[in-house]
């Protein structure tokens, strides 16, 4: 794939701000770069229809409201800028910059609401995370409205970790197997195995914490343990990752197979040194969604595991605490320092998580941010 | 290959001719990969199937007690005998139905904008930034829906009570326009929580819409662009058609993504278990959360009905994903991708 074709649109951003006028001879035509009627066009647009919105809703209409104020510059904008464009351009360009503008502004919308979560949690949590001992000590003998300078969420820390870490265990052999053996195994079974899997990846997280807890815990009477919780978030994973991984090894092109078969490698030496190489970075992405969804889990953890204020470390005794039960419990409350307590944790899990997706990037640098 | 153990010496008359075999068959490390890999698959199998047995077998008891009444009825009062799921079944589906609005036009975009849109020196940072959304746990997204999204969106409700009011969706049992206008009825109401779904969502399709218009055939692309299409066209009559199959598989994952999630729906929503369509309204209840919400006090004859409700949550998820298979399925997505 990457390794055959060179990038397909000839970076042109220097040239392609040479003044047209001084180049009366053929030159190619550059995709990713501006016109200067275009760039007019846009800051004009956006110019004009700030201030057409501006008199109209707050000095004509007398509205309020930042969000509506910003609809109606968005909707007014682009309005504008079909028109502009239209009176100088066929109506293919025209439908070409306003996707690109519906496009745009769709991405930075969601950045934003990306990053007022992630501000919003932090500085939300930010009180509880100044003191050294929310991460040192547990919750036992602590109420839940004390002070934040006593207690902390280690042992929901701890239990996050090892229940991830068992869950991953279990189901990455699983989810990467079974995604090798739907691609790369031709038959009916592996067709029955995909249909099933597939079925299952958007099952409900819950559902997996009832499928533990009436197996694990009514049929065969183990009691609520860390161990349970790490086996239901396991099943919430395996399809996940299953899936995933099998997309990214469905795209590895046929011809790379078929070149290391006609080398006289065998199958298992075909998907190890070329098939698996080659979906390396997707592989990564799967095993994120995986842990992603792992890691946050709350309702199977609200079944299966038994909250607790104390530290444990062993998986298979007594009830062991997660953050996001953590996280749940606390402000559920409505107790102020709970809430904070709450939303510290929230902080923590937000940065385990950049850690984790950190890691798994850096892994899998090669070949990231390809075609 | 074959190993050939040495035995007696070659008799008398010479061996017949045989054909030599032309298919060797699979090689011997091939047969212990194949053998493993059809382990680990059948696991999985049996595994994931067993997950709708279970919760199957588990139901028996009430859909025996209660019958068709279990779908017929609104309410859930275990203590007077009374369980039903129809009202709960509606909000789920009220939820899941705000959440795909919102989400799948920006999936969309954000997939587009990644693929086609960004200059190459942001791509890789952009795909980070989606898959950091997706690893983003739901219960962040829950508190922010709760706290900060709650208190803002009350407004947009009311705005859209105040001037859409007429169709019947956007009705709320209140007045808008009262000097003191009732907030609380704007609160913990099926948008808010379709609102905060529909962040679990975007991300997820977004992941699928967007790997599989990266793998759109460049040779394709490069002959739009040769015929004069503008980056608009090359789109419209490439990439969407080349992948409509993940466009649609990245939906319907988001779908049930939206029918099951749990802890967002659970901590913004109000528990209500009247028959409406009024999203804008307080109070809903979804299956997920009824299960999440009730589980730790049931008894259990109440923890067969939960499992029913959960049943009947996994048989719909199974459908609307069985679908979503057969799109992808159909789908020309990295079925000939050529060198």
């Amino acid at each position: 794939m990457a390794t055959t074709t060179a990038p397909p649109k000839v970076p042109t951003e220097p040239s392609a701000e040479a003044p047209t006028a001084e180049l009366p001879r053929e030159r190619p035509r550059a995709l990713r770069s501006r016109t200067t009627e275009e760039r007019t066009a846009l800051v004009g647009s956006l110019l004009g229809s700030l201030a057409l919105v501006w008199l109209v809703f707050e000095q004509l209409l007398a509205w309020s409201g930042t969000l509506g104020f910003l609809v109606c510059w968005y909707v007014v904008f682009l309005v504008m800028f079909a028109a502009v464009t239209g009176m100088a351009n066929p109506w293919p360009v025209v439908a070409d910059r306003l996707m690109s503008a519906a496009v745009h502004v769709a991405a930075l919308f969601v950045l934003l609401v990306l990053g007022s979560v992630i501000v919003y949690i932090v500085i939300r949590g930010f009180p509880a995370l100044i003191h050294l001992n929310f991460y040192l000590k547990d919750m036992s003998g602590v109420g839940t409205d004390d002070a934040l300078d006593r207690g902390g969420v280690l042992h929901a820390i701890v239990g996050t970790f090892i229940e991830v870490a068992i869950a991953v265990a279990v189901s990455l052999p699983l989810g990467i197997g079974t995604a090798v053996y739907m691609t790369e195994v031709r038959g009916r079974l592996p067709r029955l195995v995909r249909t099933v899997v597939e079925a299952m990846t958007a099952l409900p997280d819950i559902l997996a914490g009832l499928f533990i807890y009436t197996t694990l815990i009514v049929a065969f009477g183990f009691p609520r343990t860390g161990f349970a919780a790490a086996l239901a978030l396991a099943v919430t994973m395996i399809p996940i990752i299953a899936r995933s991984a099998e997309v990214v090894l469905r795209v590895v092109p046929g011809g790379l197979r078929e070149a290391g078969l006609a080398l006289g490698a065998s199958q298992w030496q075909t998907v190890r040194r070329v098939v698996l190489p080659t979906a390396k970075s997707g592989l990564a992405t799967a095993l994120i969604l995986g842990i992603a969804r792992a890691v946050g889990e709350t309702a199977p953890l609200l079944i299966v595991s038994g909250v607790s204020t104390f530290y444990n470390a062993n998986p298979v005794q007594d009830p062991m605490n997660s953050l996001p039960l953590f996280i749940y419990t606390a402000v559920r409350g409505g107790q102020n320092q709970a809430q904070t307590r709450g939303f510290g944790a929230a902080t923590l899990l937000l940065f385990l998580v950049l850690v984790l997706f950190a890691a798994t990037r850096i892994l899998a640098r090669q070949r990231v941010g390809r075609r | 290959m074959s190993s050939t153990t040495y035995t007696a010496p070659a008799p008398a008359t010479p061996p017949e001719d045989e054909p030599r075999v032309i298919d060797p068959g699979l090689a011997p490390s091939d047969r212990v990969f194949h053998g493993i890999a059809r382990a680990i698959g059948v696991f999985v199998l049996v595994l994931t199937g067993s997950i709708g047995l279970f919760l199957g077998y588990q139901a028996i008891p009430t859909l025996h007690r209660y019958g068709l009444n279990f779908f017929i009825e609104h309410q859930w009062e275990p203590e007077r005998d009374i369980v039903g799921i129809s009202s709960t079944l509606l909000g789920t589906f009220e939820v899941a139905f705000v959440a795909l609005a919102v989400a799948f036009p920006l999936a969309l975009a954000v997939a587009l904008y990644i693929s086609e849109y960004a200059p190459a020196w942001l791509k890789s940072t952009a795909i980070s930034l989606v898959d950091l959304m997706a690893a983003v746990p739901s219960i962040v997204f829950g508190l922010w829906g709760y706290f900060l999204l709650q208190p803002n969106a009350k407004f947009l409700s009311r705005w859209l009570h105040q001037y859409l009011g007429f169709l019947p969706f956007f009705h709320v049992d209140t007045d808008p326009d009262a000097a003191v206008w009732a907030q609380s009825r704007y609160t913990s109401s099926a948008l808010i929580a379709g609102l905060a779904v529909s962040l679990m969502v975007i991300p997820l399709a977004c992941a699928v819409m967007r790997g599989v218009f990266a793998q759109a055939p460049i040779g394709e692309r490069e002959a739009a662009f040769a015929l004069g299409a503008t980056r608009w066209g090359m789109i419209r009559t490439v990439v969407l058609p080349f992948g409509r199959g993940g466009i649609i598989g990245g939906t319907m994952l988001g779908l049930g993504r939206a029918l099951g999630e749990t802890v967002a729906v659970l901590l913004i929503i109000s528990p209500d278990f009247d028959i409406k369509f009024r999203p804008l309204e307080v109070g809903t209840q979804t299956t997920s959360a009824l299960i999440a919400g009730r589980f730790g006090e049931a008894s259990s004859s109440q923890l067969s009905a939960l499992l029913t409700a959960g049943f009947v949550l996994f048989v719909i998820t199974l459908g609307v994903n069985t679908v979503a298979a057969i799109f992808v399925g159909r789908s020309r997505s990295g079925a000939a991708t050529e060198i």
